[in-house]
């Protein structure tokens, strides 16, 4: 597939067609700009400011572009808010659709069968395998992003985390914990 | 279509297999392909539903045996080909042949924070009022066809809520095939997993999908 991949870009460079420059420039803004840091921040900041998390649950695209982010695959965005009843997750069964503004590329078993398969079918089932067993009481709401929303799931913030600013609380919140495969981390002892 | 991309419910896979500290790609060549399959489509020839059928469209033993990044390539060859950019012979031999077709637009290295930044929304004003409110009772449709919907299989003849009235979108199933973007209202439609898996479903599960209105009728 390497070498398919660079004859295919060496065609199209060679017709004008592809500045392979602008690639460079891709790579690098999904390398260094675009990742689950800026989510993490959007998570932070409703964790500490409700007004925040108010716009957010009302118009995640512009509370979100208010941080600076927007932008590909992040033009229609949806907040859900993990509670202490019900525990939110998201999948694109039919293909990889991926909240990129907020979480930048999607990681390889994201957009794999197995993950796609059973997300919608046996959640628990999944989430197990991330290490993660919810209370068998708690409600679980599968995000099936068939259509342009982007689901970023906001989790609930950690117990111990009282008088922390937005920098260090953003510190808790990983990539898994916004997409529903996992909780934000506890305060280290 | 009933395609191998239609994955909600099937089974066999195997576990999911999360990688840990997993890097953002997996070989030179997949920052390659991003960045082609990018700026390939900022070139304004396709529309986004068309590239989604292109993938889908691969043979289901060829798409399940393929990396995402390499669904990608093999979906843009042949779109490449479809639209006149590139020819078969050229693939096969790895070498410029013929001229290509004009494309709209040729994406450029100091262009690429804006395109990026600025995105492609496909929210559009729809003529009328919404069908549907939040909480109405609908039954999804059940069809099959053979081009490109978004209602998935598992979520087919239905019923369910509606929990959302969201914005008005372009038109995957037409949008894909030149058809135009022919914008509807779309809502967010909840299920209970038992009116989808049946016997044995997780009685704590809700699954929702984002369904267009011609996807929905009352129930």
């Amino acid at each position: 597939m390497a070498a398919r991949v660079r004859a295919l870009e060496t065609i199209l460079v060679r017709k004008g067609l592809v500045d392979p420059a602008a690639i460079d420039a891709i790579v690098e803004t999904y390398e260094t700009k675009v990742g689950p840091r800026n989510g993490a921040k959007v998570v932070a900041k409703a964790w500490s400011d409700p007004s925040f998390a108010e716009w957010l649950r009302r118009d995640a695209t512009a509370a979100i572009a208010s941080l600076g982010y927007s932008g590909r695959q992040g033009e229609h965005m949806q907040a859900v808010f993990n509670t202490a009843d019900t525990h939110n997750l998201v999948v694109c069964t039919l293909c990889s659709c991926y909240p990129w503004s907020v979480l930048g590329l999607p990681p390889v078993w994201y957009k794999a069968p197995p993950y796609r398969s059973r997300a919608v079918i046996d959640p628990r089932g999944v989430l197990e395998e991330f290490g993660l067993t919810l209370p068998s009481d708690t409600k679980i709401r599968v995000w099936d992003s068939t259509a342009e929303l982007r689901y970023l799931v906001v989790p609930m913030r950690p117990p111990g985390t009282e008088g922390w600013d937005e920098e260090r609380l953003s510190e808790l919140v990983t990539r898994d914990s916004m997409i529903g495969t996992g909780l934000a981390l506890e305060p280290a002892a | 279509m009933n395609g191998p991309q239609d994955l909600g419910g099937q089974m066999g896979f195997g576990p999911v297999a999360p990688e840990q500290d997993e890097p953002y790609f997996h070989g030179e060549w997949e920052k390659r392909a991003l960045g082609v399959t990018i700026s390939a489509g900022a070139m304004g020839a396709w529309t986004i539903d068309e590239s989604r059928h292109m993938r889908e469209s691969l043979h289901p033993a060829d798409y399940y045996a393929s990396s995402y990044y390499e669904i990608w390539i093999k979906a843009l060859e042949r779109l490449l080909v479809r639209h006149q950019f590139v020819t078969d012979e050229e693939l096969a031999k790895g070498e410029v042949l013929s001229p290509a077709a004009t494309p709209k637009r040729v994406l450029k290295a100091e262009n690429v924070a804006a395109v990026l930044a600025k995105g492609a929304p496909c929210d559009r004003p729809v003529k009328g009022a919404p069908r549907f409110k939040a909480g109405d009772r609908v039954r999804t449709k059940n069809f099959h066809p053979a081009g490109h919907t978004r209602l998935p299989r598992y979520a087919r003849g239905k019923p369910g809520v509606v929990e959302a009235v969201r914005e008005g979108f372009v038109f995957p199933d037409s949008n894909a095939h030149g058809g135009g973007e022919q914008p509807q209202h779309v809502y967010t439609v909840v299920f209970d997993a038992g009116e989808i898996w049946g016997e044995g479903a997780d009685p704590t599960l809700t699954v929702s999908i984002d369904a267009w209105e011609s996807y929905l009728e009352p129930a």
